[in-house]
């Protein structure tokens, strides 16, 4: 790589403590893991075209940085619970390709067992706890993995994502006022790609001029906007809401402003009847976080173009290998249908053992 | 020496005893805390254990119950309490998609170790809406249990069996129970010092030799009424099966007391349209086809929404008197 230490950069947000802090190394991981992260969704939609992945199939490109920048942060207390849209995040608490490209192939060495797909990603030793189908489903558990740590005293928070879609959810409303009634350290991120589904956010949405977050005010709880477009204000904005969880266990709400370059589903034909091609191009050139932040290391002459090309070629051929892998594992074998119901079955305890849990055939 | 204690009282010893055992239970519901329970069923805990264990909510059931099944993931062992069982359906999402099959999804890597206990009836003039008997509708989800105390004894194990399982258990109770006494066994005339009734295992609460009446949760009360009158005055002897839980269901137990009286109703206060009784009665096809003498018969709820005028009420319920009719025409 260019140099191990970057020149002084005049990006905003770039002298903020948790982004002056950075290494080059991290920096460049940080690129690394978004670059990984679209080469994995770009193989995956190709192999989907092929017709090896079934079912839906909701892709980040455009988002990456939502993820990886506010995932950057965390510790060792720290937890993670996002929607459908969840590849980004898996891999940014540092999931595998493999397992996860499993996954979506529906093979038995899939991070769920090839029983998720998609939308459920999991990985409790990471602190990842899914991957959840229903839009805003997973905002309560959000605030109960929150409970948990601070009923076990332990400083740390929940990063619990949605879309812009699932504000108007009512369970999201509830843990809401959960979150703040009960000083929970919890933080709720709003990926705002400008569409639920097919409906934008005009047509969707009644909010206040300041934005979705906003509304964050009806329960005395803190909130900000944020530009998704910057690893440097993601990160600089994010952390804030760490602290406040961390030091005063206090939920936060962020608004992140991004955007998807795909449809809402790879089954989302619609994509270019919702939004104009136009717009769609002008976010492709001039919102692209993982060009955004190449060009930032660039100029920081933390990295050249050379360095970025290798590192995009090595993360499309991790990705391949990853297929290669997803297509020469074993489908799950019909035994295991009854497998992963119940934990006291599967753990064959007494309380597993005693009584009829199935009533199949 | 046992002590006559109600239903009410041997839950909230449960409770008590659970709290005491193990510093990750808590209880979270509307009004369990300070207001000491809508019907009293937590009285005292609040005040013994403080505002740590024992949680008021706000109304908002999607939310709360929610909460308690992500904070499960993490290892604490939540026991919530819905007011009404009929606010579950305001929660539906949460216990059906994320407690159920978080399990499934994830590959076996998580799993919700959650109560979520609450009275399930009607017969109490409350309206539809608050009368709901959803057991059938949560068996009907594999990765649920559920659970159906019809006494104080079994409340108390059953709820105790409920806290330790690692799955999500569905606890339905019934607001005409909780005032009902039964004998429970105080712990120091037990073996292991405490009252456990395991989950899938059915109880033979009376036994005869001519007619099974299989039940859960209060029907099986009306059920050994109706036994009593069988007996007494068409001298046909009764035999009386409390299920106690529907998932996992104790199926031997059920076979076993077909198979020696021939005969079998299921009686239960939930709907017909695929009621528990509609699960039962087909086993009970399938597997002991040739032992019946009669065909297997169903007395359920009326199938229409809870009547509020009282009189009008309680003739939605099975009664005593309507299984002994519907028993005379098969034996």
């Amino acid at each position: 790589m260019a140099s191990k230490t970057a020149k002084t950069s005049t990006v905003p947000f770039a002298d903020a403590p948790i982004n002056a802090s950075l290494t080059a190394e991290q920096k460049i991981d940080l690129l690394r893991t978004m670059v990984r992260i679209r080469r994995f969704e770009q193989t995956s939609l190709k192999y989907y075209h092929d017709g090896h992945i079934g079912g839906f199939l909701h892709l980040y490109i455009g988002q990456e940085s939502v993820a990886v920048g506010s995932i950057s942060l965390l510790g060792e207390n720290d937890h993670v619970i996002t929607a459908y849209r969840d590849h980004g995040h898996a891999l940014a608490v540092g999931m595998g390709m493999d397992e996860c490209m499993a996954e979506l192939f529906g093979k038995k060495t899939g991070c769920s067992k090839g029983k998720g797909g998609s939308m459920h990603y999991f990985a409790p030793d990471k602190n990842y706890w899914g991957g959840h189908g229903i839009v805003g489903g997973q905002t309560p558990l959000g605030a109960g993995l929150a409970f948990a740590l601070k009923y076990k005293g332990l400083k740390g928070c929940c990063l619990c994502y949605l879309g812009d879609g699932a504000i108007n959810q009512g369970a999201f409303h509830e843990a809401l006022n959960l979150a703040a009634l009960w000083d929970l350290p919890v933080i709720y991120i709003i990926e705002n790609n400008g569409y639920s589904m097919g409906t934008s956010q005009a047509r969707s949405s009644a909010f206040p001029k300041e934005g979705l977050a906003a509304r964050a005010e009806g329960y005395n709880m803190a909130w900000k906007k944020i530009d998704g477009v910057s690893l440097y204000e993601i990160r600089a904005g994010v952390q804030e809401a760490v602290a406040r969880a961390h030091e005063e266990s206090k939920p936060t709400m962020l608004e992140i402003m991004t955007y998807r370059h795909k449809g809402h589903s790879v089954a989302d034909a619609n994509a270019e009847k919702y939004r104009t091609k136009e717009e769609i191009q002008k976010y492709m050139n001039e919102h692209d976080p993982i060009e955004f932040w190449k060009n930032v290391l660039i100029g920081e002459g933390v990295i050249t173009e050379e360095d970025y090309k290798a590192i995009n070629k090595e993360a499309g051929a991790e990705a391949e290998a990853s297929a290669a892998f997803a297509i020469k594992s074993p489908y799950p074998d019909e035994s295991e249908i009854f497998d992963d119901i119940y934990w006291e079955v599967d753990n064959n305890t007494e309380a597993g053992r005693t009584g009829r849990h199935f009533f199949h055939g | 020496m046992p002590r006559e204690i109600t239903y009410r009282e041997a839950l909230r010893e449960g409770l008590d005893e659970e709290l005491a055992r193990d510093e990750n239970v808590c209880i979270i519901g509307e009004e369990v805390a300070q207001y000491n329970g809508a019907y009293k069923v937590t009285e005292g805990l609040w005040k013994k254990w403080g505002d740590k264990r024992v949680i008021d909510a706000p109304i908002s059931e999607a939310g709360f119950i929610g909460m308690g099944i992500g904070a499960s993931m993490l290892g604490i062992r939540p026991v919530m309490e819905l007011m009404f069982y009929s606010f579950a359906y305001v929660a539906f999402d949460q216990m059906m998609n994320n407690a159920a099959t978080c399990r499934y999804m994830s590959g076996g890597l998580t799993n919700c170790p959650i109560v979520v206990r609450g009275p399930a009836n009607g017969g109490t003039n409350v309206g539809a809406t608050h009368s709901h008997t959803p057991e059938n509708i949560f068996a009907n989800m594999p990765g649920l249990k559920v659970v159906t105390p019809s006494n104080p004894y079994d409340a108390k194990g059953l709820i105790k069996s409920a806290i330790r399982d690692n799955d999500p258990v569905y606890f339905m109770e019934s607001t005409v129970l909780y005032g009902m006494t039964g004998l429970v066994p105080s712990n120091d005339e037990l073996e292991g010092g405490e009252l456990i009734v395991p989950i899938g295992k059915a109880r033979v609460s009376r036994e005869g030799s001519d007619l099974t009446l299989l039940a859960h949760g209060r029907a099986v009360v009306t059920s050994l009424a109706a036994a009593e009158i069988l007996g007494a005055q068409h001298g046909i002897s009764v035999e009386v099966v409390d299920l106690r839980s529907i998932r996992p269901l104790d199926e031997e137990t059920i076979m076993a007391s077909v198979r020696k009286t021939h005969r079998a109703i299921y009686v239960e206060e939930n709907k017909p349209f695929c009621g528990v009784g509609a699960q039962i009665s087909s086993m009970i096809m399938e597997q002991a086809f040739d032992d019946l003498d009669a065909p297997v018969l169903r007395i359920t709820s009326a199938d229409a929404p809870a009547f509020y005028s009282p009189p009008i009420e309680k003739l939605q319920l099975p009664t005593a008197d309507e299984i002994v009719a519907r028993a005379l025409t098969i034996c």
